[in-house]
Parts: C-alpha cells; sequence; structure tokens
C-alpha cells in the first residue's frame, strides 16, 4: 500500500495546534444559559424533598431540570439526575443561569430533605455478615440466563463470618455468583512442579480524560442540536436520544474533537441530556460546564478487584493450571465486563493446560464505572506478571523465555468456549524484544547497586481485544474529482478517524490530498459504524471504508465499460482516473465519471442500496444519493475469530533503598497489532498507554473516608495522574508488523493493551528491585517501597478498598 | 460544607499600589483575605470554603518583589516567585538549599506563579480542613483526620495539639535552617520573626500556622550570612516528580572544619503542622564528624517521640533516613 501504514499529517492537526478546534465547551451561542448541577453530599440517600422556591425566584434563573424530566429506563440504568443518589456527588438536580456564577448561588439556595441510607464503599465489608448494601435492594450484580434470555438482577449476598476468619491473610472466599473453567484443574496443579499462590488488590480508578464531559445544547427549528464530548459520534446519537427522551430524528449529534475518553465516553455520557432537555425547556443554548472537581465524581472509572490467583507451573514453565477468585468492586450501576475480560485475558496471555475462573461483583456506593483501556486485563495482567517473574526465578528460567513458553501463538485459543483467536505473533514479538532490548545484557543489570540505588528490571506482556468487524463504509466521488469518506467514528485523539480513511486512497489509486474526511457530526450523514471503544476502530473502519472503496473501484470500472466499451475487469483505477489498464491517460477522470454516475443514477449514484447494509447507513447514503458516484457497502470481509492485539513492555528502573523513590530510566513497548497503520500514532499509543500504566502502579487511587463514604482526591494533584516529569527519558518501541490473515489490510486495533503492559512491567520491576519481595496491593505508592525495604507491616491493609 | 465546587463567589477586590494601601486595607476590612500568587487562595474560593467579601491583591505592589544584598546576606521580597528564586545565580552558590527548595515545589508553571512569601504563610493541606469539614482548625470541635478510620497518610507524626495536619512547605524548612528573619508589617511598624518562631503549632492557635494576625503583612525575607557558601542539604520526598507536596522534606546546614562537624541547622518538613527545627540533633552533630555513622545516630534521634498515626507510620524511616542522608552528604561533599 502506499498511502496506509505512513506517517502523515492528519487533517484536524492545524485545528488541533492552533487552538482553533473546537471543543464542547468552546461553543457559543447569543442568549447562552448556564446549567449547574447540584450533586449528592453523602453516599447513599433518598430525595424526601427539593424545595427550589427561593432559587427559581433569583433574576436570570430561568429553569430546574430533576429526575422526573428525565426517562425512566430501568432501575438499574443510570440517569443524569436522580432522587436516590448512589454515591457522593452524584447530580440530583440542575439549574439553568443567565450566568454560571448565578446557577451556583441558585444551587446553593436550594433546600433538600434528604434520608441517609446506610452505604458500601468496600466489596469485602460489603460481603460481612453486618455488610451494608449498596442499592435498597442488594448488594451485588449479576447476569443471569432465564428463558427469556439474559438479564442483569441486583441481589443481596452475605457470607458467614466463618468465611472471613478462615481466610486469615488471604482473599475471603464465600460463595461466587460467576464461574466458568475448562480441563481438568486439580490435574493440572497435580502436575505442577511447583504452585505460587497469592491475594491481591487492584484500586479503582479515575478516567482523568485531559476534557471533561461538557455539553452544549441549541435549538432550531424544533431540532436539538448537542455538542458533546464524546468517543463514538454515530453511535452516539442513539444513547444521547434515549437517555433525553427526544426523538432521534430531531437530534443532531456533533463531536468533532474529544479531549480523550479512555473508555469513559463510548456512546457519549449520561449527563448529555441535562444540557440537551434545559434547551429544550428555556428555548435558548445551554451550556453545561463539567469541572474537573465534577469529572472526578461524575466521569467514569475502573473497577477494582481483589483477587486470589494460584498458579501450578512444569519445571520448563509452562503452566499447568491457573485458578484465580475475583471480587469486583462494580460501582452503583450496571454490571461490569471487567470481572469476566480479566480471567478471559489471563487464558489468552498465559496459554493454561486447566483454568478455573470464579467471582462476584460488588456494588458499591462510588463513581459509576465504565470500561477503561483494556478494561480487566490491565489489572489481571499487572497482578500475574509480577508472579511469572517470581515462578522463573523458583525455576531458574528467564524470563523473557517463560514467557514465550506459554505465550499464545497463531490461532491460539481464549476464554473457556477455547475459541481459536484470528492470529497472534507473540513469538516473533519475543524475538524482536529481545534483540531491540539486549535483553542478554539488561538482565544482567538487575538488582545492581549503585549508592543507594538499586536497579530492577520488569516485563509485562499484556493482550487485548483488538477489532470487531461488520460494518459499513459510505463514500462519494463527488465531481471535483475528490473522494469524500463519510465516517462515523469519533476523534478522541488517536488519529485513528482519519488513518482509517486513507485505505480509501490506497483502494483507488489516489494521492491521501484526493481525500476528503467527513466526521464528527450526525448532521452530514454518517455510516452505521463500531463505537469507537475497545480498540475496535481500527479493525472494523479499514476494513468497512476498504468495502465501500472497493464498491465504489467495481462501479468505476463498469461505468467505464458501459461509457466506453470493453469489460469491467480491462479498466483499472489510479492517478484520479479510471482508465484501461496498461494506459494510464485513458479513460475518463474521476470528476467526469462522477457526472456520469449521476447521470446514470441508480446504484452508481445511490439510488438503489444494498440491501444488508444497516438503517442508518441507508438513510444516510439517501440522503447522499445524487452526489456522485457513491460507493456503499456492509464489510463481509473473512473473519479468523476473536481478534487480539499484543504488547510486551519492558522497564528498567532505580530505587533508593533509603527512601522508596523510585525513577524509571527506561521503557520500550513491542508490539503485534498487524499491519502498523500510522507508526507515529502508534508510537503515541504504545508509549501514552503505557506511560497511563505507570500512574496505575505508582499512584493513581482513590480515598475515602470510610467512615463518611466521602472521598478526597477530586483534582488532579491528589487524584495523581502521571506528569511528564515522570516518565522516563529513554522510550523506545517496535513493531512486528505481520498483517492479520483475515482482514484486507491486515491491521488490528491497539488502544487497550499499552496500559496492561506498561503497568505490569513496572509493578514486575518494582518486585525485581527489591529482590522479589512482594507488594500486595496497587498503586504501589512510596511508603509500600519503604515499607517492604524495611520489613515494616504495611500502613493500609491489602485488601481495604480506597485506602 | 460546600454544596457546589468549582466556582468562585464574588468578592470585593482591592488592588492596593504599595505595603502602607495594603495594610490600611486589612486594618478597615476585618475579613480581608491577602492574595499574592493564588496558588493556595484560589483552590479555597473555587471549594466555597473560605468566602470573605473582600481581597486585597498584593500583585501590583513592586517593592515586594526582587532579591537584594541586604548587609552581609540577602533580603528576598515575600512576592518574588519561587521560579525567581530557583534560577538566581547569588542564591544558589551561597544558600543552595533554599535554591532547591524552591525548585521542589510544584510545577514550573505553579513557581512562576507562586511567591516565597506565599509559600511560606500556606495553609495546611489536610484533605478534610480543605474539603470544608467543620474541624478544629475550621472552628468546629472534631479532628476528622485522627479518629480509628481517619485517612492520615500525608499528616503529622509531631506536634499533634487536636489538629494533626501538617506544614506543607518545601521552602519553610530551608529558610528555618539558613536561620532566616522574617519581616512582618503592620501599621504600627515593622518586626523581625526567627523563622523557627514564625511558625506556630495548633497547641499555639489551632486556626493559623504563623505569627501573622489578619492585619500582618510578611514583606520580605532576610537571610543572614551565617551559612552562606557553607554546606547545605535539601531532599524532597513526594509521590509524583512534579505537583506534589512534601510526604517528608529535609534541609540542613552545616559549619565544617574539616571532616568535624562545628555547627549544624537541620529542619524537617511536613511531619510536624510547624517546619520542625531539630535542635537536639544539631546538639548531638557539634564536633562529630560528618560520616554515615553519625548521620544514622541523628536520624534515630529525629524521630525520638514520633507519634505515628494509623495510615502513616512510614514517615517515621523515611524522615531517619533524610536526616542521616543530610548529615553523610555532609562528608561526601568533603572529598
Amino acid at each position: 500500500m502506499a498511502i496506509f501504514g505512513k506517517d502523515y499529517t492528519p487533517p484536524d492537526l492545524h485545528a488541533k495546534i492552533t487552538g482553533r478546534a473546537k471543543y464542547a465547551e468552546d461553543f457559543r451561542a447569543d442568549g447562552m444559559l448556564f446549567a449547574k448541577v447540584l450533586a449528592s453530599p453523602m453516599p447513599h440517600a433518598r430525595v424526601r424533598n427539593i424545595d427550589a422556591s427561593e432559587a427559581l425566584a433569583m433574576e436570570g434563573v430561568e429553569a430546574i431540570l430533576t429526575a422526573d424530566d428525565l426517562p425512566d429506563l430501568g432501575p438499574l440504568s443510570e440517569r443524569a439526575l436522580t432522587m436516590e443518589p448512589l454515591y457522593e456527588g452524584e447530580p440530583i438536580l440542575a439549574v439553568a443561569a443567565t450566568s454560571e456564577l448565578l446557577a451556583a448561588e441558585a444551587i446553593e439556595k436550594i433546600k433538600i430533605d434528604y434520608e441517609p441510607l446506610p452505604f458500601a464503599l468496600d466489596p469485602l465489608e460489603s460481603l460481612k455478615p453486618s455488610g451494608s448494601n449498596a442499592r435498597v435492594d442488594g448488594n451485588t450484580i449479576v447476569n443471569e440466563r432465564t428463558e427469556e434470555g439474559r438479564r442483569t438482577v441486583v441481589k443481596e449476598l452475605r457470607w458467614s463470618q466463618d468465611v472471613f476468619d478462615e481466610a486469615g491473610d488471604h482473599l475471603p472466599m464465600g460463595e461466587h455468583q460467576d464461574e466458568w473453567s475448562y480441563g481438568d484443574l486439580e490435574a493440572g496443579f497435580a502436575e505442577a512442579d511447583y504452585v505460587i499462590e497469592e491475594t491481591l488488590a487492584h484500586q479503582s480508578v479515575t478516567h482523568h480524560p485531559m476534557e471533561p464531559r461538557t455539553c452544549m445544547a441549541t435549538v432550531q427549528n424544533g431540532k436539538v442540536i448537542l455538542h458533546a464530548s464524546t468517543q463514538s459520534v454515530a453511535r452516539t446519537h442513539g444513547p444521547a436520544a434515549a437517555w433525553s427522551g427526544i426523538d432521534g430524528k430531531d437530534l443532531v449529534v456533533i463531536g468533532e474533537y474529544c479531549g480523550g475518553g479512555f473508555g469513559s465516553k463510548i456512546v457519549g455520557t449520561v449527563n448529555m441530556p441535562i444540557a440537551a432537555l434545559l434547551a429544550k425547556k428555556t428555548n435558548r443554548p445551554v451550556m453545561h460546564r463539567i469541572t474537573r472537581y465534577e469529572e472526578t465524581y461524575i466521569g467514569r472509572a475502573r473497577p477494582g478487584f481483589q483477587t486470589w490467583i494460584k498458579v501450578g507451573f512444569r519445571k520448563d514453565g509452562s503452566i499447568t493450571a491457573l485458578d484465580m477468585y475475583i471480587i469486583q468492586d462494580n460501582g452503583p450501576y450496571g454490571r461490569q465486563g471487567d470481572l469476566s475480560m480479566g480471567p478471559t485475558t489471563a487464558s489468552l496471555a498465559y496459554q493454561p493446560q486447566a483454568m478455573r475462573f470464579r467471582g462476584v461483583s460488588v456494588l458499591t456506593n462510588t463513581p459509576p464505572r465504565s470500561a477503561q483501556r483494556a478494561p480487566g486485563g490491565a489489572q489481571i495482567i499487572a497482578m500475574i506478571e509480577p508472579m511469572m517473574d517470581r515462578a522463573a526465578a523458583e525455576l531458574g528460567l528467564d524470563r523473557l523465555e517463560i514467557r514465550r513458553t506459554n505465550a499464545p501463538q497463531g490461532k491460539a485459543k481464549v476464554g473457556p468456549q477455547r475459541a481459536e483467536i484470528s492470529s497472534a505473533f507473540v513469538h516473533e514479538m519475543i524475538d524482536q524484544a529481545k534483540e531491540k532490548l539486549n535483553w542478554d545484557e539488561l538482565k544482567t543489570r538487575s538488582g545492581q547497586r549503585n549508592g543507594s540505588k538499586v536497579t530492577g528490571i520488569g516485563l509485562g506482556f499484556s493482550p487485548f481485544i483488538g477489532g470487531v468487524s461488520g460494518f459499513d463504509g459510505l463514500l462519494v466521488i463527488k465531481d471535483d474529482g475528490k473522494v469524500h469518506v463519510h465516517t462515523g467514528v469519533g476523534n478522541l485523539g488517536t488519529h485513528s478517524f482519519s488513518d482509517t480513511a486513507r485505505v480509501a486512497a490506497d483502494v483507488l489509486g489516489l494521492e491521501w490530498e484526493d481525500i476528503n474526511v467527513i466526521w464528527g457530526n450526525t448532521g452530514k450523514h454518517l455510516p452505521w459504524t463500531t463505537v469507537q471503544a475497545g480498540s475496535m476502530t481500527t479493525h472494523a473502519t479499514t476494513r468497512a471504508i476498504h468495502a465501500a472503496a472497493s464498491d465504489a473501484k467495481a462501479k468505476l470500472q463498469e461505468l467505464a465499460a458501459a461509457e466506453l466499451g470493453g469489460s469491467a475487469s480491462s479498466y483499472d483505477v489510479s492517478g484520479g482516473r479510471v482508465h484501461p489498464r496498461g494506459n494510464r491517460r485513458g479513460g475518463m477522470s474521476l470528476a467526469s465519471a462522477a457526472q456520469k454516475a449521476v447521470a446514470r443514477g441508480g446504484k452508481f449514484s445511490g439510488e438503489e442500496l444494498p440491501e444488508n447494509i444497516h438503517r442508518m447507513t441507508t438513510a444516510s447514503a439517501t440522503a447522499l444519493a445524487g452526489q456522485g458516484l457513491l460507493g456503499v457497502a456492509k464489510d463481509e470481509y473473512d473473519n479468523g475469530g476473536p481478534l487480539w492485539s499484543f504488547v510486551l513492555g519492558c522497564a528498567e528502573i532505580e530505587i533508593d533503598v533509603e527512601t522508596g523513590v523510585l525513577e524509571m530510566t527506561n521503557y520500550t513497548a513491542i508490539t503485534d497489532c498487524g499491519t502498523v497503520m500510522n507508526p507515529r500514532s502508534l508510537a503515541a499509543q504504545l508509549h501514552g498507554g503505557g506511560i497511563q500504566g505507570f500512574g496505575l502502579a505508582r499512584y493513581q487511587k482513590w480515598i475515602y473516608d470510610p467512615s463518611w463514604g466521602i472521598p478526597f482526591a477530586h483534582r488532579f494533584y491528589t487524584a495523581r495522574p502521571p506528569t511528564i516529569l515522570d516518565v522516563p527519558r529513554e522510550m523506545a518501541w517496535g513493531a512486528v508488523g505481520e498483517p492479520d490473515p483475515y482482514t484486507p489490510v491486515g491491521a488490528k486495533g491497539i488502544g487497550e493493551p499499552p496500559i496492561g503492559a506498561g503497568q505490569a512491567a513496572l509493578v514486575s520491576a518494582i518486585q525485581d528491585a527489591l529482590g522479589g519481595k512482594v507488594i500486595r496491593k496497587m498503586p504501589v505508592m512510596v511508603e509500600n517501597i519503604l515499607n517492604a525495604l524495611e520489613d515494616r507491616p504495611q500502613d493500609t491493609e491489602t485488601l481495604t478498598a480506597h485506602s | 460544607m460546600p454544596v457546589i465546587n468549582d466556582m468562585i463567589p464574588e468578592f470585593d477586590l482591592f488592588q492596593p499600589a504599595d505595603v502602607d494601601g495594603a495594610l490600611e486595607l486589612l486594618a478597615k476590612h476585618d475579613d480581608a483575605w491577602v492574595l499574592a500568587g493564588g496558588l493556595d487562595t484560589f483552590d479555597w474560593f473555587k471549594d466555597r470554603a473560605k468566602r470573605p467579601d473582600v481581597v486585597v491583591d498584593l500583585g501590583a505592589i513592586d517593592q515586594l518583589r526582587g532579591i537584594r544584598e541586604q548587609g552581609d546576606g540577602y533580603e528576598i521580597g515575600a512576592l518574588t516567585p519561587l521560579s525567581d528564586i530557583e534560577n538566581h545565580e547569588a542564591i544558589k552558590a551561597k544558600f543552595p538549599m533554599l535554591a532547591q527548595a524552591a525548585q521542589a515545589v510544584a510545577t514550573p508553571q505553579v513557581r512562576n506563579q507562586g511567591t516565597l512569601g506565599g509559600n511560606i504563610v500556606q495553609d495546611t493541606r489536610c484533605w478534610y480542613y480543605r474539603g470544608g469539614w467543620p474541624c478544629y482548625r475550621a472552628g468546629g470541635n472534631i479532628c476528622y483526620a485522627d479518629t480509628p478510620t481517619s485517612m492520615n497518610r500525608e499528616h503529622c507524626i509531631f506536634g499533634a495539639s487536636r489538629c494533626v495536619a501538617v506544614s506543607p512547605s518545601d521552602s519553610a524548612p530551608a529558610l528555618v535552617a539558613l536561620d532566616a528573619m522574617m519581616v512582618v508589617r503592620s501599621r504600627s511598624g515593622e518586626r523581625e520573626v526567627p523563622a523557627a518562631d514564625f511558625f506556630i503549632g495548633p497547641s499555639t492557635d489551632i486556626t493559623r500556622m504563623t505569627v501573622l494576625n489578619g492585619r500582618e503583612l510578611l514583606v520580605a525575607i532576610r537571610i543572614p550570612s551565617t551559612f552562606a557558601g557553607a554546606h547545605q542539604y535539601f531532599e524532597k520526598v513526594r509521590d509524583r516528580n512534579a505537583w506534589d507536596f512534601p510526604l517528608v522534606n529535609v534541609a540542613a546546614a552545616f559549619k565544617r572544619n574539616g571532616a568535624t562537624i562545628e555547627d549544624a541547622r537541620v529542619a524537617v518538613g511536613a511531619v510536624a503542622p510547624y517546619p520542625m527545627r531539630l535542635e537536639a540533633v544539631e546538639a548531638q552533630l557539634r564536633g562529630k564528624n560528618a560520616d554515615e555513622a553519625t548521620g544514622k545516630s541523628a536520624g534515630e534521634l529525629a524521630i525520638k517521640g514520633a507519634k505515628p498515626l494509623r495510615h502513616n507510620g512510614y514517615k517515621l524511616p523515611l524522615m531517619r533516613n533524610l536526616v542521616m542522608r543530610a548529615v553523610r552528604d555532609a562528608q561526601s561533599a568533603q572529598a
């Protein structure tokens, strides 16, 4: 491919670096009001009464919005506002006023009568006989299969005191609600030459995108135009309509730029109805700016895990059995997929001969959870990778080799169904890492002392899902000779919204300058597209655009044959023309082909559309019909099974044994993500994800006062995402670059696995620097390192959440 | 407690052109709030936990800025940005630990905006107190940070008295160790207060962290030549390499004769409600050789009597080792 896979300047770059790019907060309109929310001051309560009379009497206070104004989408569905707040900070009502300050003053004047309810912050505490329920109807959330299908229900679950008494230092493991297994676990452990088991904890972590979930809405001719901060665009429209109770045809979602999401804004944000409905109510534009403080509670978070893991190894390092029990901190709303994605990821990463997973998802009165970059995968990888290193040490094996021994390769199997994945080139990845890291020399630095500093080396092998398929592509070749690619994905900073469109240039033999990407506005006729999440965009959208471009190419060939004679296959498309093979100057230009397509109509111009495309694509293509030659098709290319990408991270650190202070000196990430789509952007994903993982490993966590249920880490300086000064000076990367054989372009998504690689590599490096001492809780803060070095007990218990 | 955050309430803003004008405003308005760089102030205002009607912005008072040679030492205007101190050639040469302490504050952006005076008089960062909880320090009758379930990793191991919050300043221990004098002005005149006496604990007054009353201004900091060019040490341990308050910091200055310590100053921050000068350690160090053994016994002595809370036991070895490192460093620097 001439275009795809090369560095280039994405079409949004100038706007971003000059500040002309407009995010939701940058929009202004005449007569615009500002909205502010009143947030619950307690972790769980029932609102008995709202007295807003004084606020509403204030000059300039225009409207109030409460849960009564929102559609009821069922008891487990979070809404923008609630009468039963389930966490401190959950919005109860919103006020629109002529200034933001006035809205805040009005909020202060509203009197709310709360009935405080029992609350639960820590999953294990909630499971105790004396524990509280986070929701009035129970403390766990379960997916059940019934005759009518799957449903999610809240249940009450208590374990006997004996379960806790007998556990001692280990994870109490009472009745579980989730389980799967394969192989003969008992035989696996019996066969093992070395068995390691550990009780470990992983914190809950806020996503912290740079742009908070601000919304601005206007009403024009009866339609609500919503400027949102969202990862996806085509897929935000439906949820925004449903959450607001606005008919989809009366709603336009605009999100051309998004300042990051990491999974916290997949289909938009649940607060979108506040601006939308206040705008409808007042018939005026409404800006609902979310502050950083608010973002930390109404933003999303990764679920914490309290975990027990047991692994059996043969002498050669191969894993005979893997057993794990996970208690998931689910937050107060919908059931989180981390609980199943964690063990699924482990099943692929380590290819155990037999495996069992048991778990329970416990509701807590803490901010709502959602997928966060490698949901479940990052947590479990960061827990198991240090165990792999200890096993290697115990068995006298090289740490890279023990990973190769267990690595998924080729059509490796995943999960309890033992499904064959599309492809894995992990052996090639490990080979490249070995060379690039100069591993045989590097590993000798492990444990070296330099004054009070000791060196640690750590590896993190992290797989995660890298794609879906079956979506639609849509493009128009217009009479300007340009190809206008309509894409429904969002632009959350990864460049994939335009990277994926580069496929069209290659299929149609064009220069990148001939491609115009149309994105970010559901009023601009977007095709049905994957959600921009779970690293699905690259795979799904390169395929869909490939299908649409191929459709356009076939139509051009057919059109040329009809207009100029000969067979369709005697024509080729390149250099801006459809021309007889071997004669690039013959035939006709794409500009004139577009005109002829319009004249001919039918399928050429979009008057006739394929049957198999989604109704959203049909509507968009119908709106575009007659504007040129339409390429429109559903991705029906082969599928090789679940698609996974892989990253191996390696961290080199120094720990000062007198202070516990840690400096990272080097980080390298090598990936198998199929064909490389955009090298510069890939480097940013590998390193950026790695850095995010460093934050999870080292210092990002919540602090809750357990008596009051109130958190403290509301600002960046208390929540501690990594700063640029915490990033190692030396960072390198590499990619295997082998195409996935089942997809025409061969590219797999790569957003997810870098975080687990960075996190696991750093935690492993800390363990290495500490001479194999185990720190059972993440994040590993300065005091955890120092206490371990001083052989002191830790200042917080492993299994106490949010401490 | 505030019901809404991140929205600064209205106030009357005064921007006096000179110190006398500022003092006049402070005398006139009982609840006037003094604003310098704003980095302590705006968090309070955004959280609506402090809402004065009157704010006196010192930003226009040029006489409060600048680093001047004065007599045999230096005088630093209270409004001097931390970045000016960190980059000042003479300060770096004569009082390197002050430059290092200034450089250890927060981020480059914060240091461009934040002032030395502000860093000295800043309020504590106890998150219960900052969150607007009605604790002792805020005029209530409980310490939320010192209960059997409190979260108090950052809190004190010395000097608790109803309140367990710590002084979060990086510059304060350095100034204590340099025998700095705080120049305090009021309408009745100017007084000099030794740095070690300028900071007060909750047993003296639980509602403030310095001797300043509401009608006084810290106008300058005078650093005598006592330790100019002498061996100095500053180290701060924090979670991140930027934008973090100290878990513990140490500042030390040594006068030596050969290998022998003739005189020393050692001050530690973030372990007590004030920067803590370790006079017993200083006394023990006099006449000793600066080496690891001396450092170790200094470290042990430093933490004698410490009372850790539920979640901050790590501060004992951390403080002990930082004091040890300060002393040991005096040895290595001789070679």
